[in-house]
């Protein structure tokens, strides 16, 4: 019923208490039933940009700010993919302001996944694959919160995870794909549809345009107003910034707005998307962002022995040590070691010299 | 000539690559599949284009330095061109790929991969990571490459989750399901390789390894093959193939046979 209700037609704000409701009152399975996908109407999305201050203006703001923005129960998408480009600093902001119930979206999903669940900012993850990485095995966490049905799983295909932003980038509500059909995983996700063509008459997947609440993305630089200039892959952050109602943008570096005119074929996102921007270096560690540092590997190693070996109890070590007793982020840098970050900058500069 | 040594590992990664024909497009996983690539780029296919999903054509990958991921920036250095996750994806469905080359906890007789849940997917007894890609590369890509350790309990009759379809029950149910491209070529385990009969579907032993007896096919089997009269045995590794594939691999971090 209360699927049903939220998954037709009722606006926004009713979907979100419904959705809230259910949590509360019948536990997280519920939301097998098709709660969250939420696809937005047009005339809910329009009016959104049309309030939204697109002005020219200064939007530099600190992590605590930024990461205010994030309301319970709203959908956050992350940018990135795996251990790269991770927007790993609002993610552990998210985790020190106590979130909680937000759907969690990201094309792959490493490490912050286990963080967000232990820490119950979310029992709500679409995603298309979701563990730390092929080397290190599967993770516990993630095993534990899915097989006891303490969270919700939805398993996309990439390729249609990633139409589906496309979709919500593109001001359409869905997007035709040729894949997913046939699988298992379609009838699993009740917001997925076939229909056939109308010039063809082939079998066709429709899937449902994202728009996320808060898109979180992580850049090597960005002038003040929020022009983004990223480097290296691309991943899907372009699509999750034009399909989201609002963009927090946490970069290596500030630049100028001249910088940014004097190169303004490398900018990759456009400065009236974005609503924050804060100036966050080494802003992913321990995963890497490109050009500027590789994963802290030796990090990533003693999270992983930590996370496979006590489970989420680990975690909620991990998360006591190196998310809430650090003062700042630059804190939590001092705790990884000058003598990784250093490595890790070395080899990620890496990818432009010889 | 002397008898080349070499593991099981080696056997599946020197099998795939000379599957793998020059002047094609290949959709590589990390692991065993990049190095079979990469071995077939150094023997037979120098002009064979490599795509990773992280968003990467054409990766230049040195010997010893593969990365463990293929979203991560050390596939990106010396690419031929970078682009979103999304798009690389989608040259798939324009055509471009010629061969999506994957692996599986779990196969069936079908071809179907499983790489979602271990048991009944409400109540599973292990979830796995999930799909990644590999839904979409076997949908879309021409020809579907599967490499795997031949097990009886990855061998199965039935996969308890079709994450990766291959031919579904069998027939034409792939096509009716709207999946009208690609279907899974072969299957290259450790034992031998394997495709798919025309009508029904079903998995059949195309070639045997040096040395391999069917009856331990039958074994590690967990469904009825169909089984040839005459069933030809491939050429054992050669010397040269062994040699190059042990420079890429030189820690053996990726040929090195899974245990039991």
């Amino acid at each position: 019923m209360v699927a049903l209700a939220i998954r037709h037609g009722s606006s926004r704000k009713l979907q979100k208490l419904l959705r809230r409701m259910a949590i509360l009152f019948y536990g997280v399975n519920i939301l097998l039933e098709g709660i969250g996908f939420m696809v937005k109407t047009y005339k809910e999305l329009r009016e959104v940009i049309a309030k939204k201050n697109r002005g020219l203006r200064e939007k530099v703001m600190s992590l605590e700010e930024a990461v205010g923005m994030i309301k319970d129960g709203d959908h956050v998408a992350s940018g990135g993919c795996h251990y790269s480009r991770t927007p790993m600093a609002a993610i552990w902001e998210i985790i020190r302001q106590k979130k909680k119930n937000l759907v969690y979206s990201r094309s792959i999903t490493s490490t912050e996944g286990d963080l967000l669940l232990v820490s119950e900012a979310t029992k709500h993850v679409v995603t298309s694959w979701f563990s730390p990485g092929v080397t290190w095995g599967v993770s516990r966490v993630m095993r534990h919160y899915m097989q006891e049905g303490l969270a919700v799983f939805d398993e996309w295909s990439h390729m249609t995870l990633g139409l589906r932003y496309r979709a919500g980038a593109m001001g359409v509500p869905f997007m035709p794909a040729r894949s997913m059909l046939g699988s298992d995983l379609y009838p699993r996700l009740s917001d997925i549809k076939e229909m056939e063509c109308p010039y063809t008459g082939e079998k066709l997947a429709l899937v449902p345009a994202l728009n996320p609440d808060v898109a979180i993305l992580h850049t090597q630089r960005c002038d003040p107003y929020g022009n983004v200039q990223s480097e290296g892959l691309p991943f899907m952050d372009e699509d999750i910034a034009l399909a989201a109602d609002k963009v927090i943008i946490t970069t290596e570096r500030i630049v100028s707005n001249d910088q940014v005119r004097r190169t303004p074929d490398r900018t990759t996102i456009p400065f009236f998307c974005v609503d924050a921007v804060v100036e966050v270096p080494y802003g992913c560690l321990p995963h890497e962002c490109y050009g500027q540092y590789e994963p802290d590997f030796k990090h990533m190693d003693k999270y992983v022995k930590l996370m496979m070996g006590k489970g989420p109890d680990g975690v909620k070590e991990y998360l006591e040590q190196y998310v809430f007793s650090p003062a700042t982020w630059n804190d939590y840098l001092d705790m990884l070691g000058f003598k990784n970050i250093l490595k890790a900058t070395v080899q990620g500069k890496g990818v432009y010299y010889d | 000539m002397t008898k080349t040594a070499y593991n099981t590992a080696e056997l599946v990664t020197v099998m795939s690559a000379r599957a793998l024909d020059d002047g094609k497009i290949v959709f590589g996983g990390a692991g065993m599949p990049l190095i079979s690539c990469i071995l077939a780029q150094k023997t037979h296919a120098p002009g064979l284009t490599i795509l990773f999903e992280g968003g990467l054509i054409g990766p230049h990958i040195e010997a010893g330095k593969f990365p463990p991921s293929t979203t991560e920036q050390r596939c990106a250095r010396r690419a031929n061109m970078l682009l979103s996750i999304t798009d690389i994806l989608l040259l798939q469905q324009r055509g471009y790929v010629d061969y999506g080359f994957l692996g599986g906890a779990q196969i069936d007789q079908y071809g179907n991969l499983n790489s979602s849940f271990i048991g009944d997917p409400d109540k599973p007894k292990v979830r796995l990571p999930g799909t990644g890609g590999a839904n979409d590369i076997a949908s879309l890509a021409s020809k579907i490459l599967v490499a795997m350790h031949h097990e009886k309990k990855r061998f199965v009759e039935k996969v308890d989750f079709i994450t990766t379809p291959g031919y579904l029950q069998g027939g034409d149910s792939r096509e009716k399901a709207g999946l009208t491209v690609g279907g899974v070529y072969q299957v290259i385990t450790h034992l031998g390789i394997f495709g798919f009969d025309k009508e029904t579907r079903r998995m059949c032993i195309q070639a045997l390894h040096p040395g391999v007896d069917i009856e331990e096919v039958k074994e590690r089997t967990g469904f009825e093959l169909i089984i040839p009269d005459d069933l030809p045995r491939t050429e054992p590794p050669s010397q040269e193939e062994i040699r190059i594939l042990r420079e890429l691999d030189p820690d053996k971090r990726y040929t090195t046979p899974k245990e039991e």
